[in-house]
């Protein structure tokens, strides 16, 4: 039996900021909107992220349940727990195949997200070991604690942000330490990298980082000089210990995370002979930072690019959202990794170039793309969480990669 | 925020337990201080979850009538049987379940 074919306007992959945000300005114009999310409830990560800013707290739930609550009065239609696993184009109309059958729509937007790096260190297998994203959601999704007394493994700007959450949640952390060095690992366990890292996150953090600013900037640029300014046992940030001259060595236990053993490491990131001990920690949470999470786009037959300062492979898209697959246009974290307000940005955007593109705009199509693109800027501008320093300059290189192959001589 | 949350009941490895209705088995488990979700199909070596959002697969597990689900996408519901993840046999290496 040939299962029912659900037609839309637009079908929606992902239920996070740049989705729901893009749903709404749809469906504002009009357009009937299917959001497809396989999680149970809607929101995406911002479910789970806050930070203070500025002295008051943004509370990703919130701003979710604001999004929610608008697409809900709009008509647009949510649907959870539902996987999509598959499109193709037929007859200018896109199949996606779900978990719950096949929806069809002129036009999709893929609002995927990231997913994390995995980051293989000994012993990571047992239970207990978890992405810093898992420690997240069960802390602040679903109120469970990830464990008595953790410890995260990685300093990235993920890292730092979410153990921030754990600290104010009550989910006691031994500290934040580096990966073991070694191939898998590269840049990420070596001491001066992470400082780089930390710098980048100073606005964030309150008085220690800012104290020491002074000094590991003066350190930054004398290689070596790091470890003997760094104090091995660490400073407190938001009373969890941060240890740069610390590497975990190994993850231990039989049927469940034990202890972890922590070793001192030389400016290169090297493993001090001698200065093993074992610190009792019934969850590790493994920081490898994130990537786009972009199968679908591949499944459309999208062309890709490697950009490192976006967090990878990601799919070809002009400024506008656009990809070079007609009726394919993407937002958010797939098209490189930045912090929840540029995604929701985006989303806007991506609406604005397909209703432009749906004719449903008229004349003001054109401009109300252009505003969308100033208003994607300016929130890039002013991000408190920049997660890489080249990400203005890396995406100007893939627009005008973009006008150099499908724009030239048009 | 989640008051108000009906409790269910449900066995894992026919151990009863509770949790909140609607909320991801693995999260139901976990507060339970359950961590091991499966054995690993080759090694036999126990698994818990990982990535929490139903990307990376180690928190798969049986739930009689649904078959093998990702526990941390999967939602509560009263009454569920659930099981942990099999070792399985390997007709190469001529391992045999026990």
């Amino acid at each position: 039996m040939k299962p029912k074919l659900q037609q839309t306007d637009l079908i929606i992959v992902g239920a996070g900021p740049a989705g729901l945000s893009a749903a709404t300005a749809a469906a504002d114009n009009g357009l009937s909107v299917t959001v497809i999310d396989e999680f149970p409830e809607p929101g995406g990560r911002m479910l789970g992220q806050f930070h203070e800013e500025q002295g008051h707290w943004w509370v990703g739930k919130r701003i979710a349940d604001e999004l929610i609550e608008k697409n809900r009065a709009q008509g647009v239609s949510i649907r959870c727990g539902v996987s999509v696993y598959g499109m193709l184009k037929v007859d200018q109309l896109w199949e996606v195949s779900t978990s719950h059958g096949t929806w069809t729509a002129p036009r999709v937007l893929l609002a995927t997200g990231a997913a994390e790096i995995p980051m293989p260190t000994c012993g990571w297998t047992l239970p207990g070991v978890m992405s810093i994203g898992a420690a997240q959601v069960m802390t602040n999704v679903h109120y469970v604690k990830p464990g008595k007394r953790g410890l995260i493994i990685g300093v990235n700007v993920l890292a730092m942000a979410i153990a921030r959450e754990l600290s104010v949640s009550g989910v006691m952390l031994a500290g934040i330490v580096l990966p073991p060095g070694g191939p898998l690992a590269g840049k990420a366990a070596l001491p001066r990298n992470n400082l780089q890292v930390l710098m980048g996150l100073s606005h964030l953090a309150p008085s220690p980082i800012l104290r020491f600013g002074g000094k590991i900037a003066y350190a930054l640029g004398m290689a070596g000089i790091v470890s003997s300014l760094f104090p091995r046992r660490g400073i407190k940030l938001w009373d969890i210990p941060l240890k740069l001259r610390t590497a975990a060595v190994s993850i231990n236990g039989t049927d469940r995370v034990e202890s972890v053993t922590l070793a001192d490491v030389n400016a290169k990131g090297e493993i001090i002979a001698g200065s093993e001990r074992e610190e009792a920690v019934d969850f590790v949470a493994l920081a490898g930072g994130l990537y786009p999470l972009a199968e679908l786009a591949s499944v459309a037959g999208c062309p890709f690019i490697y950009t490192p300062e976006l967090g990878g492979h990601l799919p070809l898209h002009s400024e506008r959202m656009q990809t070079p697959v007609e009726g394919l246009y993407v937002a958010g974290n797939i098209t490189g990794v930045e912090s929840a307000l540029v995604a929701m940005a985006q989303g806007q955007l991506a609406a604005a170039s397909i209703c432009s593109d749906a004719g449903v705009l008229g004349e003001d199509g054109d401009r109300k793309v252009v505003e969308a693109i100033g208003e994607v800027q300016r929130v890039r501008a002013s991000a408190l969480i920049q997660f890489h320093p080249g990400i203005p300059e890396a995406r100007r290189k893939i627009y005008r990669m973009w006008q150099q192959t499908y724009e030239a001589g048009v | 925020m989640k008051s108000n949350r009906d409790t269910v009941s449900f066995t894992f490895n026919g151990k009863p337990l509770t949790g909140y209705r609607g909320e991801p088995i693995a999260a139901a488990l976990l507060a339970a201080g359950i961590r091991t979700l499966r054995k690993h199909e080759e090694s036999g070596n126990p698994r818990g979850l990982y990535c929490a959002i139903g990307h990376c697969m180690e928190c798969r597990l049986s739930v009689q009538g649904k078959g093998i689900v990702r526990s941390c996408l999967t939602p509560l519901e009263d009454g569920m049987t659930v099981l942990e993840g099999q070792q399985l046999a390997n007709e190469i290496t001529g391992r045999k379940l026990p």
